[in-house]
């Protein structure tokens, strides 16, 4: 199978993996006991903690571990709307914000608060102007740092300049981003950052959210003093093992891994359009993710490709389909203002570590006939679109 | 047996699961579906309903067990054009439609026909009961399954002669009993999962109220007139909608005898009602007949004939006519020739055809030939649904 949904999960990381198994068989111990074996687990997470920091340059003490990204945006928008709720209950969210950060917002809209959505260009870019007109009882923005389905990086330091003038803090979903392309939060300005391991090597099920010294948190799940206070629960020791060491790896191979995909995406991308001339590319002229391609081949429907494609041993995504067979435009396509009849033939393709210039190659090959096959459905006997 | 690439139709229920299974288990490389072909929102009808999302959910169960991969086909606006607007039509026109017969010829065979090509599948599979045989000339063709009954061979009259080479049966030589066992041997949890005896979009059998409350037809529905045979009035009738030809049943009309719904008239919004040996019939004429076999057979033709899902079959002569369809003559009169049901022609285990039944002949005349002239209007468009002569 060629695998090209590296943007749903990408594959542990050998090193990863075999600090997860030294793991399993060695800590046993509850972090937060005070014996010895439980110092060792507590040493065992800590040193995750330093190696998630340094992958976002921030402090060990900023990091909150918990389940992974949706966990994190709901802390994250939640918790700070909650913390700032004096100043105002309304919170402003970009329209091309991942399920999980307009899940958050749903939620406090069912507590009341007013929510408010950024939109974007047909690029898939947020004009950071925007923030300038929001109410002033706005007390968070949030802005994902790359986009999920189109890779689209945004404009995140210029929005929390223009927010922090204004007195609201920043929430920034980083996990599409988070070893794809360096992230300084101190370069961000933001003051809540979410990122997930299994997007960059690491286990599924383990994430944190860095929290910036100083930013104004409420707790979701209490319990116990866990995580400064900020995530009851035990830890999920093996999972964060794992995570930490798939970030060091990932910071260290950034530059190189980010270089080497760039050179296969722009292979791809040309030969997207030399297989298929009318494709249209989504987010073409913004800065986008080395690894993501995103784009729609007019006439044929995603679902269909999905399946063809899946037939030929390359695995990717249909950002339109979902399980139940329904083929709805994506949200992200809608709201870059795709129209509809184009937004359901797109498809992502998303490459990582694995990927060699000789799948690229075979993806073409299977690609060009999946198009042709979807298109010829339409002109099969008494079958409509 | 070479590996062949199947593309597996699987409507969540054991049959197509195991008809699925058994393909994968022989070493196919499979890739099943399930066309999703009527939503019920959130609220499924009832645990039988075949097109609900626990349906998606046990096909793909079947799937995740046997290590292939699964899609869900969104269908629902072919089957509502295809399928449940001429169900709808029919039922207004006084006719009794049966929508399987449409199901399987536009969706089944048509729709997941045109997407075998996607996959560069080699077969169709269903887990229908019947048989393809290959003839010495080459030639496919239908035939009915080894367990009579459950022989489904009726209901895939109507799915075109060019699709038959491609499509597999696995479940044509097997009764249900050893498909159950199939289901268990190979740890599928839907192996005891019960029947689907309805409609599946109509699972609690209420056609009436289904097509009443939720696609809010109001054609057919108006209370009309009982009549007899000679146009009496014998009382009053609930819409025509409620009434198929044959049906004793909840007609609530006092009698010498028995009374039995004669015909459904639409223009007189009236049902006609009449003593059991009126409803038998010498003949039908049908509808341009879908033939499975190369060539339409002479006029004169011996055959037995099915003119709804569980009749026994009949023997009878086949008159092609012009205009595609085929008089029907039986042997022996048949009761409740019900418009809008199949006439399904057999020679022995064979299908040789099948069609829409349009009108009973009332008395025989000389035996059609080619340039027999057409009484009716022919709507082809209208095809149908097996009569409930109870419901």
């Amino acid at each position: 199978m060629i695998y090209l949904d590296h943007n749903a999960s990408t594959p542990v990381r050998r090193e990863a993996r075999e600090a997860m198994r030294a793991c399993l068989t060695d800590v046993h111990a509850n972090p937060s006991s005070l014996h010895g074996d439980g110092q060792r687990a507590r040493a065992a997470v800590e040193r995750a903690r330093a190696q998630v920091a340094r992958l976002v340059n921030a402090e060990p003490g900023e990091v909150v571990f918990l389940s992974g990204g949706t966990e994190g945006d709901h802390q994250a928008v939640i918790g700070a709307a909650w913390a700032l709720e004096k100043r105002g209950r309304r919170v402003a969210l970009s329209a091309i914000e991942h399920h999980a950060v307009h899940g958050a917002g749903q939620v406090l809209a069912r507590l009341g608060y007013s929510i408010e959505h950024l939109p974007v260009n047909s690029d898939g870019f947020l004009d950071p102007r925007s923030i300038d007109t929001l109410p002033l009882d706005t007390t968070l923005v949030s802005l994902m740092l790359a986009n999920n389905e189109t890779g689209v990086l945004q404009p995140v330091a210029e929005v929390a300049e223009r927010a922090h003038a204004r007195g609201m803090r920043v929430h920034c979903d980083a996990v599409q981003a988070a070893g794809k392309v360096p992230i300084d939060l101190r370069a961000l300005g933001a003051d809540y950052l979410v990122i997930s391991a299994h997007k960059l090597g690491g286990p599924k099920g383990v994430g944190a959210l860095i929290v910036r010294e100083g930013a104004p948190l409420e707790s979701l799940l209490r319990g116990s003093d866990h995580e400064h206070g900020l995530r009851g629960g035990t830890e999920n020791v093996p999972g964060i093992v794992g995570f930490g060491v798939a970030a060091e790896c990932a910071a260290r191979e950034l530059a190189s891994e980010s270089a080497r995909l760039l050179a296969l995406r722009d292979r791809l991308e040309e030969g997207i359009r030399s297989v298929v001339p009318d494709a249209v590319v989504h987010g073409a002229r913004a800065p986008r993710l080395p690894n993501t391609v995103n784009a729609s081949y007019p006439g044929a429907r995603s679902d269909r490709l999905l399946m063809a494609l899946d037939a030929r041993e390359v695995a990717v995504s249909a950002g339109a389909a979902c399980a139940s067979g329904a083929v709805e435009p994506s949200p992200v396509l809608a709201a870059m203002g795709v129209p509809r009849e184009l937004a359901v033939c797109a498809l992502r393709l998303s490459m990582g570590r694995t990927t060699t210039a000789d799948e690229v190659e075979r993806t073409l090959i299977a690609l060009a006939y999946a198009v042709r096959a979807a298109r010829g459905m339409d002109t099969a006997a008494g079958v409509r679109a | 047996m070479s590996t062949l690439r199947v593309l597996a139709a699987m409507s969540g229920g054991v049959d197509s699961g195991v008809a699925a299974a058994l393909l994968a288990e022989a070493g196919h490389a499979v890739t099943g579906v399930t066309l999703k072909l009527w939503c019920y929102g959130k609220s499924p009808v009832s645990p039988r309903a075949c097109c609900t999302l626990d349906a998606i959910a046990d096909a793909r169960g079947v799937a995740q067990k046997m290590g292939f991969t699964h899609f869900v086909v969104e269908a629902e606006d072919v089957f509502r054009t295809r399928v449940l607007q001429p169900f709808l039509d029919d039922y207004a026109a006084g006719r009794t439609p049966y929508p399987c017969a449409l199901c399987n010829q536009h969706l089944k065979f048509g729709d997941l026909v045109s997407r075998m090509e996607l996959i560069g599948a080699d077969a169709l599979a269903t887990g229908h009961y019947a048989r393809i045989e290959t003839l010495s000339d080459g030639s496919s063709a239908l035939l009915r399954a080894v367990d009579r009954t459950k022989d489904q061979s009726y209901a895939l009259a109507l799915i075109p002669y060019s699709v038959l080479q491609r499509v597999r049966f696995p479940l044509g030589a097997l009764d249900k009993s050893a498909v159950r066992e199939h289901g268990r041997r190979l740890g599928l949890t839907l192996w005891d999962k019960p029947e689907s005896m309805d409609l599946c979009f109509v699972p609690d059998g209420d056609y009436a109220g289904f097509m009443t409350r939720n696609l809010g037809e109001t054609r057919g529905t108006a209370p009309g007139p009982f009549l007899d045979r000679d146009g009496r009035r014998l009382g009053t009738h609930r819409g025509i909608v409620h009434y198929t030809v044959g049906q004793r049943r909840g007609l609530g009309l006092a009698g010498a005898e028995a009374l039995y719904v004669l015909a459904v008239e639409p223009e007189r919004n009236a049902v006609v009602v009449g003593p059991r040996r009126a409803l038998e019939a010498p003949g039908l004429v049908t509808a341009p007949v879908n033939w499975l076999c190369a060539s339409a057979p002479g006029p004169g033709t011996r055959v037995e004939v099915m003119i709804r899902a569980h009749h026994p079959p009949a023997a009878a002569t086949v008159h092609p006519r012009a205009d595609g369809g085929a008089e029907v003559r039986f042997e022996t009169p048949q009761s409740a020739v019900t418009p809008g049901q199949l006439c399904v022609m057999y020679e022995g285990d064979r299908v040789l055809g099948g069609a829409t039944i349009q009108a009973a002949l009332e008395t025989l005349g000389p035996a059609p030939d080619a340039a027999y002239d057409d009484r009716d209007e022919v709507d082809s468009g209208d095809i149908a649904r097996e009569a409930s002569p109870a419901r």
